[in-house]
């Protein structure tokens, strides 16, 4: 067999031995990973520094392993190496270079490659990065990291192999789906694991704190910048899957409630929620046992996700297609881990201090608040993804949970939150001042209610729930530039005074109000977009048009436009606006002669926040007097939907550049070692007040 | 294999809002418009999470076709919806009925909610003289927060 394999890469003159040393890397990247857990934990038990300088050391070559292997995969992509079995089920030769490297992770093995390739990452940056942690708690935050790693590895190596060769290569690929040929999706899912995967050391620092029976203030410190990351990432990697829906599925649609989606958006909405517990901990070493549940939490939604959008268990569009087995060991990856890190949990919680007492009226108080609505809200999309297994399950009755269902829980529980926001980060630690919370917010709340009634009473059709929509979405930014504005007591004093506050203004007190006001844009966005879409659709001949809203698009020609591996029909339609030129769209329907698939490239014309969204669609009539039927919507302020997420996880980044939550802050002063004074009390209260 | 061909298949399907297609169409608007918001309830049962107003599937096409009927002959909403259900089972409705059943799916959310406030109630009740960080926590807290006098060391940062 070894000697038919060879002779088949001969004979295609490539005698590499590439995908082999790819598949030796991998197995070494699993047995370091065991390693790390190993010595790690030898190291912590005995608490020897040299064995836990030693896992520390498996984590680097264990990323280093998996690195190799994934390169070695990539390779054979690019190459179009048809041997290797996962690039023969995957690509195609006619395919683009970008495709062919996001082959990489397109499929089932090559995704949990990348996977692995992101846990073990993390495992080697925290090592990198974690010389500020307690020795004991990182050599157990090292330990858990490695046990994750094992395992995942373990189903890579053993059941998810992409590296394995084919005896009798194949002399073309079987090309991946057209559909998924796009830019924003190809560059999507790196994102994506960057972000479920980073709550893996999230999940680390929280087992590890339980196994030291101490979670301080300290050890929140060091959770937050690894949420915000992870959160930044899965923001964006979100974000780019909706705007690929939105422009590839060719309605305009941009959020399904698919249970991919809701695989994704569960882990973000823990995470958005851990965040902000996390700060009561570090601020007031209060909610320590629920912060480090919402710890665990995040990684355990992660690998539900994992296994959600792998076993089959669910249908969607956007699963990979695999067999049961697989989502049995998937399954029993999530159960082992989860239930060994919420088992740990139930262990030693009780025993963690509840930390200072707080008011009702307190900032406390309204992140708790925060926290209940966002658990209720991931309690939604939970039970809407699991509810008809469940049903299924036990009474054999099969049932659907669509948007509709969403709409009335989810939208509800958001709106609560987002009405509150605002008034959040302006109440003070301990005893919050309500009425001076409300004095100051005023101003910010008679604008959202004028934007709103505005809204009500000039967009037709008149439609209340959008107009409240818009009306908080202006609160929320408004809402966001009074804090700023509160903080650097902008209009009360002297410009220079402000000036000064607002550069002085902690990094992580602007990330903060970037996100609260990217929140903002994306619902006045959504709620537009949603309400007062315009959508028009008929069948045209040369020559002939159609209106969407107040745009008169004509239908000048459809000529052949072949592309490498598909047949396609381009239309050249003319928009215009009271007889003025908009824009020429040239929208495409293709069909690809591998799969005998049909999509259509859509034409957006870009108007100011807003989308003229045109499709062509199938070619009816007689071949002597074709017609096409021509699709167009009008998706006012569209962008900001895509937008506002953005805005978000720049406030995610700016946070993380603040030098208080940079990663490997302490370690650099460790090697500057040189004695510091105690902080200035007047210093020191300012840095206690400076950040929310 | 199979399962490649299937999603191929679900892929292919889902390229169109297929219901604004004008060979459908209702004459009146307003009864268009009535069907079209019944169609984002109703589950297009041959595919992956599609309503029939997203779906191209023949049987789509079909179920549109009986609700317009239905629309035109001037039947209310939850008429159709009855009668769907009696064909199709609930697996038909995208917005699952407030019954036993689902008693788990539309409470749990609220339940949630009262548990959530609950807890911080009894919180708030815990009326222990307040923690203050201890000594040693605070020296750590100074350490990793490199706070303001090292902002004085090194004041490019943060500029």
């Amino acid at each position: 067999m070894a000697r038919r394999r060879s002779q088949a890469r001969l004979r295609e003159g490539r005698p590499d031995v590439i995908a082999e040393f790819g598949a030796f890397a991998l197995v070494l990247g699993l047995v370091m990973s065991l390693a790390q857990a190993g010595l790690s934990a030898a190291g912590r038990i005995t608490r020897s520094r040299p064995l836990a300088g030693a896992g520390e050391g498996a984590a680097l070559a264990a990323f280093l392993g998996v690195a190799l292997a994934f390169a070695a995969l990539m390779h054979g992509f690019v190459t179009s190496d048809f041997s290797i079995s996962n690039v023969a089920a995957n690509s195609h030769s006619e395919k683009p270079l970008l495709y062919r490297v996001a082959g990489t992770w397109g499929s089932h093995e090559g995704s949990m490659l990348l996977w692995c390739l992101a846990l073990t990452g993390y495992g080697a940056v925290m090592v990198v990065f974690g010389a500020g942690l307690s020795a004991r708690l990182r050599a157990s935050a090292v330990a858990v990291q490695g046990a994750l790693g094992s395992v995942f590895l373990a189903y890579t190596v053993f059941a998810s192999n992409p590296l394995v060769r084919l005896a009798d290569p194949p002399v073309e690929g079987r090309s991946l789906n057209p559909l998924l040929q796009d830019p924003a999706l190809a560059i999507h899912p790196p994102f994506l694991y960057a972000g479920y995967v980073g709550m893996s050391v999230v999940f680390s620092l929280g087992a590890a704190a339980l196994i030291e029976g101490r979670i301080d203030a300290a050890w929140a410190r060091w959770v937050r910048p690894w949420t915000l990351t992870a959160w930044s990432f899965l923001t964006v990697g979100i974000t780019l899957g909706a705007f690929w829906a939105y422009y590839e599925l060719g309605w305009g649609g941009w959020w399904f409630w698919d249970p991919v989606e809701n695989a994704s958006f569960m882990p973000w909405l823990v995470a958005t929620a851990l965040l902000h517990s996390a700060v009561v901990t570090e601020k007031r070493g209060a909610l320590a046992g629920w912060t480090v549940f919402l710890a665990l939490s995040a990684f355990s939604f992660s690998m539900l996700g994992a296994f959600l959008v792998r076993s089959g268990v669910l249908t969607s569009v956007h699963a990979f297609a695999v067999d049961p087995t697989r989502g049995v060991l998937l399954l029993s990856i999530l159960g082992a881990a989860s239930g060994s890190g919420f088992a740990l949990f139930a262990w030693r919680a009780p025993a963690l201090k509840p930390g200072g007492a707080f008011a009702p009226i307190s900032r406390e108080s309204a992140l708790v608040l925060n926290n209940i609505l966002l658990s209720a809200a991931t309690t939604t999309v939970l039970l809407g993804t699991l509810y008809p297994l469940i049903r299924e399950a036990i009474g054999g009755q099969a049932i659907s949970v669509g948007p509709p269902y969403f709409n009335l829980t989810f939208t509800p529980l958001m709106a609560a939150l987002l009405v509150l926001l605002p008034a959040g980060p302006l109440l003070a630690w301990k005893r919050g001042d309500a009425a001076g919370v409300a004095q100051r917010l005023g101003l910010a709340a008679l604008i959202a209610l004028a934007a709103g009634f505005l809204t009500f009473a000039l967009a037709s059709p008149r439609h209340a729930f959008g107009a409240a929509g818009v009306g908080l979405g202006v609160w929320l930014i408004v809402g966001a530039g009074v804090e700023i504005a509160e903080r650097t007591h902008a209009f009360r004093g002297p410009a220079a005074e402000t000036w000064r506050r607002m550069s002085g203004l902690p990094r992580g007190a602007w990330g903060m109000t970037l996100a609260h006001a990217g929140l903002g844009v994306f619902l006045l966005g959504a709620c537009f977009e949603t309400t007062w879409k315009v959508e028009a659709a008929e069948t045209l001949a040369i020559g002939k048009s159609l209106d969407a809203g107040a745009y008169h698009l004509v239908l000048e020609s459809v000529a052949p436009a072949d592309g490498p591996n598909y047949e396609a029909e381009r239309g050249r339609i003319r928009a215009t606006r009271d007889g003025a030129l908009v824009c020429e769209a040239a929208p495409e329907r293709r069909t690809y002669s591998a799969g005998g698939q049909t999509t259509s490239e859509v034409a957006i014309c870009q108007r100011g926040p807003s989308h003229l969204y045109i499709v062509l669609g199938e070619r009816r009539g007689t071949p002597a007097a074709p017609v096409w039927l021509v699709r167009a919507y009008w998706n006012p302020w569209a962008s900001l939907i895509f937008l506002g997420p953005m805005i978000m996880a720049l406030g995610g980044a700016v946070s993380l550049s603040d030098r208080r939550l940079r990663l490997g802050v302490a370690r650099r002063r460790q090697a500057k070692a040189e004695p510091r004074p105690a902080p200035a009390p007047e210093l020191a209260a300012r840095t206690a007040e400076g950040e929310g | 294999m199979r399962g490649r061909a299937l999603l191929a298949a679900a892929l292919g399907a889902l390229c169109l809002a297929a219901a604004s297609d004008p060979a459908e169409r209702l004459k009146d608007p307003a009864q268009e418009a009535q069907a079209r918001a019944i169609f984002r309830e109703v589950r297009c049962l041959v595919c992956q999470n599609e309503s029939i107003d997203d779906s191209e599937a023949e049987l789509a096409q079909d179920l549109r076709r009986i609700v317009r009927e239905q629309v035109a002959q001037g039947r209310s909403e939850g008429e159709i919806k009855r009668f769907l259900t009696a064909r199709y089972g609930e697996f038909v409705l995208l917005r699952p009925t407030m019954s036993v059943g689902n008693a788990a799916l539309w409470g749990a959310p609220v339940l949630v909610v009262v548990a959530g406030l609950l807890l911080w109630r009894l919180r708030l009740r815990n009326r222990e003289p307040d923690v203050e960080l201890s000594e040693a926590e605070g020296a750590m807290l100074d350490e990793l927060a490199d706070n303001n006098s090292a902002k004085a060391e090194a004041p490019e940062i943060g500029r």
